[in-house]
């Protein structure tokens, strides 16, 4: 099972999407996100649909494989679906006893599970196609500017860089820990929630421990090897915008513009 | 207890890009009592073979059987082979968590619904047979105590559960000599006095050599050889190929005969090694 998440990995291959600037990749998912929460009707997720399609296609990696990370988020997309559904006020359409289902409500919940898959979907995709070392970079360009306010931007980019690279370290040792209790007759599946919590304390304590001292590993390495983040810091490869960038802009904007010209928001 | 395993393949992320085959089309039988050594490089699929047998992987294909139970039976509970079945993983000091060492020890039994008093007795016990000083230690927490004395700890945690199969997946990796040979030791002692089955997965024939009574090698998930650790070692150009080589003395007999010496045995240990050469010395008359 946790071997199906892939939030946050890195999937190589060579395609266009691989190849496009982190910059551009970063903004274009954010314009993404916003369009797919502003989208209102059927048809502009069919538009929303095709434009991912598209996108997926391009960047060359399997459809299964990106499914497969939606395995894990399941859950919470049941139950954002089922809390609209029950919990919308408006024309009653079914009813036993205290449950009531509105249309409304039925509408509702699935445009907001339809929402989370996309968003996971278009997000994974940036990290699927983005190694985590071109995303830093990406990152802390953009938010240079802010950088007059006081913002330290390597740093933060520095962060969530090693964030991201630390997530499969971190399942893998879930997964071993895990193993190695389940072993020692550990129950992770079955028992009261009381229970199971209670089950979770072996898992919890050695991972916990050893994320720190991965941490602390990982900064003593780093400053051993004099690292100094920020000012004058130069990179191997300097990030420049290419031509299919400028391909690539054009078909964002075709898709807004798209979902604006047949009133598909709001 | 009785090991069987008939055609068992396992092959991580099927129908994905990652696909990759880590346990291909192994079989083999282990007798109860015996003490079997798993070699192989990096990657040969010793990990994954070790916990198909302990039921923490369904196998892709094949078919494992412990003491007559089909483990790929769905009827069959996981738990119950895993009560028989004691598996220590590498590095095993990670998956300690209690606040002392007793709780940490007491962990497996406690999962198995013991008695406070047989629980008591098995810690003692098993406290005993991985040389941890009971008195002295079983109050401290685990963090505490060293690298070699933690995984000791952990070790004690799962023969606390009684197994009647010990796997171990390299146990001294990353232990300085001495405790190395004291972990050893202790193994052996558990499969001489206990009759307890063991499977010693490693990387390092030197330290199989003189300590296991069968070998079964593998290479990039195949079985290659399976035999008694003489008969092993005889395929010497083998074993080099596939980068695990022999221990040093084994190859210094090796190549004194390339060197013109008729030493015809296998020699695993010093010991043997200066029999063999004291005896080529006074010449080849006794041949």
């Amino acid at each position: 099972m946790i071997r199906d998440i892939t939030v946050g990995q890195y999937y190589p291959s060579e395609s266009t999407i691989h190849d496009l600037d982190p910059r551009f990749k970063i903004i274009a998912s954010f314009i993404y996100m916003i369009s797919i929460f502003a989208v209102e009707s059927i048809i502009g997720y069919g538009v929303v649909t095709l434009f991912i399609v598209f996108l997926i296609k391009m960047s060359k990696i399997p459809i299964k494989y990106i499914l497969k990370g939606l395995k894990p988020i399941m859950l919470i997309i049941i139950f954002a679906f089922v809390i609209n559904v029950f919990f919308t006020p408006g024309k009653v359409i079914f009813e036993y006893r205290i449950i009531k289902v509105t249309s409304e409500g039925l509408y509702r919940g699935f445009f907001m599970a339809i929402r989370l898959v996309f968003l996971i979907i278009g997000t994974s995709l940036l990290t699927l196609t983005t190694s985590p070392l071109k995303l830093t970079d990406g990152i802390e360009k953009l938010l240079n500017p802010f950088k007059k306010i006081g913002l330290p931007a390597h740093e933060l980019a520095m962060m969530m860089t090693i964030s991201l690279r630390f997530i499969p370290t971190l399942l893998e040792e879930t997964d071993k820990i895990m193993k190695a209790q389940m072993a020692r007759g550990a129950d992770f599946e079955s028992g009261s929630i009381v229970n199971r919590a209670k089950g979770l304390i072996p898992l919890l304590v050695p991972l916990f421990i050893s994320a720190f001292q991965r941490a602390d590993d990982l900064a003593m390495a780093m400053e051993a090897r004099c690292y100094r983040g920020g000012d004058n810091r130069t990179q191997l490869k300097v990030l420049k915008y290419t031509r299919k960038d400028l391909i690539g802009s054009f078909v964002l904007i075709l898709y807004v513009a798209s979902l604006f010209a047949f009133k598909m928001v709001w | 207890m009785s090991i069987k395993i008939e055609n068992l393949s396992y092959i991580y992320d099927q129908g994905m890009p990652f696909e990759t085959i880590a346990v291909d089309n192994i079989s083999f039988d282990i007798e109860n009592g015996e003490f079997v050594g798993i070699i192989g490089h990096t990657g040969s699929g010793k990990s994954t073979l070790i916990q198909t047998i302990n039921g923490l992987y369904k196998p892709s294909k094949g078919k494992i059987f412990i003491n007559d139970i089909d483990l790929t039976d769905k009827k069959v509970k996981k738990s119950d082979i895993r009560k028989k079945v004691g598996l220590v993983f590498q590095y095993p000091e990670y998956q300690l968590f209690e606040e002392t060492v007793y709780k940490d020890i007491a962990f497996g039994p406690k999962n198995l619904n013991l008695k406070a008093d047989e629980i008591d007795i098995r810690v003692k016990e098993s406290m005993k047979l991985v040389g941890l000083d009971f008195e002295k230690l079983n109050e401290v927490s685990p963090f505490e105590l060293s690298g070699g004395q933690k995984r000791r700890v952990a070790i004690a945690g799962v023969l606390a559960m009684n197994p009647e199969v010990l796997i171990l997946d390299e146990p001294t990796a990353g232990l300085d000599p001495k405790a190395r040979d004291e972990i050893l030791k202790q193994i052996e002692i558990l499969n001489k006095k206990k009759k307890v089955t063991v499977l010693l997965v490693s990387h390092s024939m030197e330290e199989v050599a003189n300590l296991v009574d069968r070998l079964i090698v593998l290479d990039k998930g195949k079985k290659v050889l399976d035999g008694d650790v003489r008969s092993v070692f005889k395929e010497y150009e083998l074993l080099t190929d596939i980068g695990l080589g022999v221990p040093q003395v084994t190859e210094l007999i090796n190549k004194l005969n390339l060197r013109g010496c008729n030493i015809k045995e296998t020699v695993l240990n010093v010991e043997e090694a200066k029999n063999a050469i004291l005896k080529q010395l006074r010449g080849d008359s006794n041949d």
